[in-house]
């Protein structure tokens, strides 16, 4: 096996060293009834060459060579070599959990530059690094909300990402953790006047996206009053990354709760992402998640070390703040690598690109079909009603090698045909032609079809 | 330090501040291709949610970010570089071609919501590492989901519940060795439990007794590592599992030592219902500083009704498809379907082994650690002398009469150029060393360990101050971890 750095005398001889005649003698612990006694059933040993085959293979029925309009939480954005090139650098890739700080300080340091890009970029004073996902991790700041405020019960905003709200129920479940969901208004943002009726007493944070699920921008000043009028805390889920470039941070937010995947981490079919919670200092004792701090050796010289492990698992065992352990340092790394190639002047022009797309497509989609909930300000997400089933209207677009919107019936039954698009500086003014032409077609052949009918009933 | 200069130099490596000292106005990194499409006036499209500025965010060029990351890298000790002992966290090699095939466009870029019918190659993916996982452990279904072990313990946990819910109590407690990860007992809370420890015996076991006495109507489960964190397999497991049924309890394996099992023996066979994996312990996906990690749950029949939604299903026609409907299901534990770059990993993994590889590999991984384990016997102290599987702990009783303690062995053995060993853990030793060489070392890496063990010992003998102030190579010596939590400095703020 080519991985193993052992002939077969070596085996031999260490062996002979431990006092043992065979492997099997190893193996005694392991009462005879239980061990295994044949091959596991499993492919046989393949060279490299075949493994490649095999996985190239899997590419060409995977999507590849298509161009998409999806988001909805996993969003397709240019990703500058260096990611990669740096990444795979044996002293990041395969380094552990930097425990041991004087032979870390590489992962330590650049952690460091992490927590301090997220603040810069998010406006909170503490970020952790990091959480699984965005899911997770808005999961986690409601626990933490809940810590921090003694109070039990939760409310979630149905335009939070659907999926992310499954995730939220079942950490909620046995936490004794009421949740409650305030719908969207007519402009696809949050019912402010619902809202207002659901917070009581015991509401340990309102839990929002911004921008929302579908891609408006959420008047977190306004929800931020609400919330805190009633001493509760504003917890900011943020999907898509790239829109804080462009789009005020919720400053107003007690705990932001991020999903970094835009940030140079590949699409992989939805993982491994990067979750992070940013918060206030004062709160940073609740937060779950690793932390790197900086301090000095003995010698008076700055360091970076893993710090407040109190909160942690291993030390605290059932009080601790989560079970967290491993995390998702290297994707960490990637966004890390992302932030800084793009800075403080790139990551601005970057967002105005995603605008500039998704505002023309939206204008073209517009003149067609139906771009619902267009009072709100946008990111680089739109709602497209259209009167024909938008599955067959992407089925249609699949043989231009485009994938459409994502259907919204089914996590919003009321929508009925409308469906979520969304633009990157990755979509070209070709691609969404040629949508926004099939979208077209679409209504024209629906129109002329319902003309006939009414042409036959006069 | 006689035996140093065999394994590692001193060699000069680069001083690299933060990368906010390096920024100026007008340099960039990035390049953005024209726009196709008209611009537009963010203010006006915005209004008052437009950002205006970015803070201190950086500035810097290529060139600075490459030697700035590159300096950094060189900083870390790595699996890459040396030997890394780490007990119970089998940091083994990590193959190349598994990213080589992670890279690949189709999947590396695959959308999570991309119509099924273009995503036949991810989910042939997820099903053949599903089935060679169930092959593996010997259990009957899996889901792949959870992002780590910790999360993979939370799945399971939830469904014990949801299973013991379906009996028609929920149960209180679940019970978790003394020797346990601290994992076990924070994933526990977090679906509700109450935690009740369980003392080990004269043997580093679990004490059968005990669990008899223990065990009743209240208690949900027994989380249980196995071979446990002491590197001993649990003889009595069938016994262990017995205990818990007989009283309508279930048995959870905690996978993180799965290396010492993979091809010799299956959790399945003897008694488990519900285990996690760690892809990136046993199945070599990069640990990557921290993670991403992956936590696959497998599971006994009975739970099957209860695994996250959505699960993978083959249609009539051959074709793989989600099915999200499943009323028993315990939910959803994370958005989309888990680490998938980190399933194309151990997938190659598993191919490039294949059953022979596994077991060759499983049968190296137990040789090593016995290997260590006869040449440090008599130089340091062994707590339990029971027969060790995947990793041996030792305990630091005997240089302890000198004050030097396990954390200072550790920080002398970086002078030598390994990683250390796991300290202070398991809690069962006081003061413990836990080794675990992995299969991934050669017979002449483990002598300059041993060596390098054996030579630390003398010198704790003759100059126990030089190892009370180790590490003396590293570019930081030492570093306050007292004040860094006293007075936390989490970030970079400009003077």
């Amino acid at each position: 096996m080519r991985y193993l750095p052992k002939s077969p005398g070596d085996r031999e001889a260490m062996l002979k060293a431990i006092g043992l005649r065979s492997v099997d003698d190893l193996f005694a612990p392991i009462p005879d009834e239980y061990r295994l006694n044949r091959d596991l059933n499993i492919p046989r040993q393949m060279a490299e060459s075949e493994i490649v085959d095999f996985f190239r293979q899997r590419s060409r029925e995977n999507g590849d060579g298509y161009t998409s309009f999806l988001g909805a939480g996993a969003y397709f954005h240019y990703r500058p070599v260096i990611i990669d090139s740096l990444i795979s650098r044996g002293e990041f890739l395969t380094a552990y959990t930097p425990y041991q700080a004087e032979i870390s300080q590489g992962t330590l340091q650049s952690i460091f530059e992490f927590q301090t890009m997220i603040c810069e970029l998010t406006g909170m004073e503490v970020a952790n690094a990091s959480m699984y996902d965005g899911s997770t991790g808005a999961a986690e700041a409601a626990m933490m909300a809940v810590r921090l405020t003694g109070r039990r019960s939760v409310i979630v905003a149905r335009n939070l990402h659907p999926e992310y709200r499954e995730v939220l129920a079942t950490y909620a479940m046995h936490q004794g953790m009421p949740l409650s969901t305030v719908g969207f208004a007519d402009n696809g943002c949050i019912d402010l006047k619902e809202l207002e009726r659901l917070v009581t007493s015991d509401t340990a944070c309102v839990l929002i996206q911004s921008p929302n699920f579908f891609g408006s921008i959420e008047d977190v000043d306004a929800i931020g009053e609400i919330a805190h009028n009633h001493g509760a805390m504003l917890v900011v889920s943020i999907a898509e990354a790239v829109s804080l470039g462009i789009v005020e941070p919720p400053r107003q937010a007690d705990i932001i709760a991020m999903e970094a995947q835009s940030f140079g981490v590949p699409l992989g079919f939805g993982g491994p992402y990067c979750g992070v919670l940013a918060t206030r200092e004062k709160y940073v004792r609740q937060m779950p998640g690793r932390l790197v701090g900086q301090t000095l050796d003995k010698q008076g010289k700055r360091g970076f070390v893993l710090t407040l492990a109190t909160r942690e698992q291993h030390i605290r065992r059932e009080k601790a703040t989560s079970n967290i352990c491993t995390n998702q340092a290297l994707v960490a790394l990637m966004v890390n690598i992302f932030m800084t190639v793009y800075g403080k002047v790139g990551l601005k022009e970057l967002a105005k690109h995603n605008l500039a797309k998704t505002a023309y497509a939206a204008a073209q989609f517009a003149k067609h079909g139906k771009v619902l909930f267009a009072g709100s300000p946008r990111f680089n997400e739109f709602v497209v009603e259209t009167s024909e089933d938008p599955y067959a209207i992407n089925g249609r677009l699949l043989g231009h090698k485009i994938v459409g919107g994502l259907p919204l019936r089914k996590f919003y039954p009321e929508l009925g045909n409308a469906a979520l698009w969304c633009c990157t500086e990755m979509t070209t003014r070709s691609v969404i032609d040629t949508a926004a032409g099939l979208i077209a077609e679409s209504e024209r052949s629906v129109r002329s079809a319902k003309e006939e009918v009414e042409e036959m009933a006069r | 330090m006689k035996h140093m200069t065999r394994k590692a130099t001193r060699h000069v490596n680069q001083n690299e501040g933060l990368i906010f000292e390096k920024s100026s106005a007008g340099k960039a990194a990035w390049k953005l291709p024209p726009l196709d499409v008209p611009e537009v006036d963010a203010a006006k499209l915005l209004g008052s949610a437009e950002r205006k500025d970015l803070g201190n965010m950086p500035e810097v060029s290529e060139i600075e970010i490459i030697r700035h990351f590159t300096r950094m890298s060189t900083w870390n000790y790595a699996i890459d570089l040396g030997m890394y002992p780490l007990g119970s966290c089998t940091m083994k090699y990590n193959p190349r071609v598994n990213e080589a095939v992670a890279r690949v466009e189709g999947i590396a870029n695959g959308h999570p919501y991309q119509p099924e019918k273009i995503s036949q190659g991810a989910l042939r993916i997820i099903k053949t590492l599903s089935e060679c996982l169930i092959e593996i452990t010997g259990m009957d279904a899996i889901t792949l989901q959870p992002a780590a072990g910790a999360h993979g313990e939370m799945t399971g946990l939830l469904m014990v519940r949801a299973y013991q819910e379906s009996k028609g109590n929920p149960r209180k407690k679940i019970l978790i060795p003394d020797s346990a990860h601290g994992t076990n007992p924070a994933t526990a809370a977090m679906v509700g439990y109450a935690v009740e420890n369980l003392k080990s015996d004269s043997r580093g076991t679990v004490d059968i007794g005990a669990l008899e006495a223990q065990m009743n109507e209240d208690v949900a489960a027994l989380m249980l590592t196995n071979p446990n964190t002491l590197g001993v397999f649990e003889q009595d497991i069938h016994r262990i599992a017995d205990i818990l049924h007989a009283k309508g309890g279930l048995l959870y394996m905690d996978g993180a030592n799965m290396n010492a099992l993979v091809g010799k023996a299956r959790p399945g066979d003897f008694g488990v219902d519900v285990m996690h994996l760690n892809l990136h312990k046993t199945f070599s996906t990069p640990h990557g500083g921290g993670g991403p990690g992956s936590g696959p749950v497998a599971i006994k029949k009975t739970l099957e009704p209860f695994l996250p939604k959505p699960i993978l299903v083959t249609k009539s026609d051959g074709t793989l498809s989600f099915d999200y409907n499943r009323p028993h299901s315990v939910g959803r534990v994370r958005a989309f379907y888990g680490n998938f770059g980190m399933f194309v990993r151990a997938l190659a993994y598993i191919q490039a082994n294949g059953p022979d590889g596994l077991r060759q590999t499983t049968e190296d991984a137990v040789l090593n650690a016995n290997y260590v384990r006869k040449g440090l016997e008599g130089t340091y102290d062994l707590p339990y002398d029971t027969p060790s599987m995947h990793e041996v702990v030792f305990s630091d009783k005997v240089q302890a009469k000198k004050g030097v303690r396990t954390m200072d062995i550790a920080k002398r053995l970086i002078d030598y150029g390994f990683h250390p060993y796991t300290t202070a853990f398991p809690l069962i030793v006081p003061g413990a060393l836990m080794i675990e060489p992995t299969e991934s070392e050669s017979k002449e890496e483990m002598d300059l360990f041993v060596e390098a063990m054996k030579s630390i010992a003398e010198e704790v003998e003759e100059d126990p101050q030089m190892v009370l102030d180790a590490p003396h190579s590293t570019r930081v010596r030492r570093l306050d971890e007292t004040a860094a939590a006293r007075k936390p400095v989490l970030r970079w703020k400009p003077d």
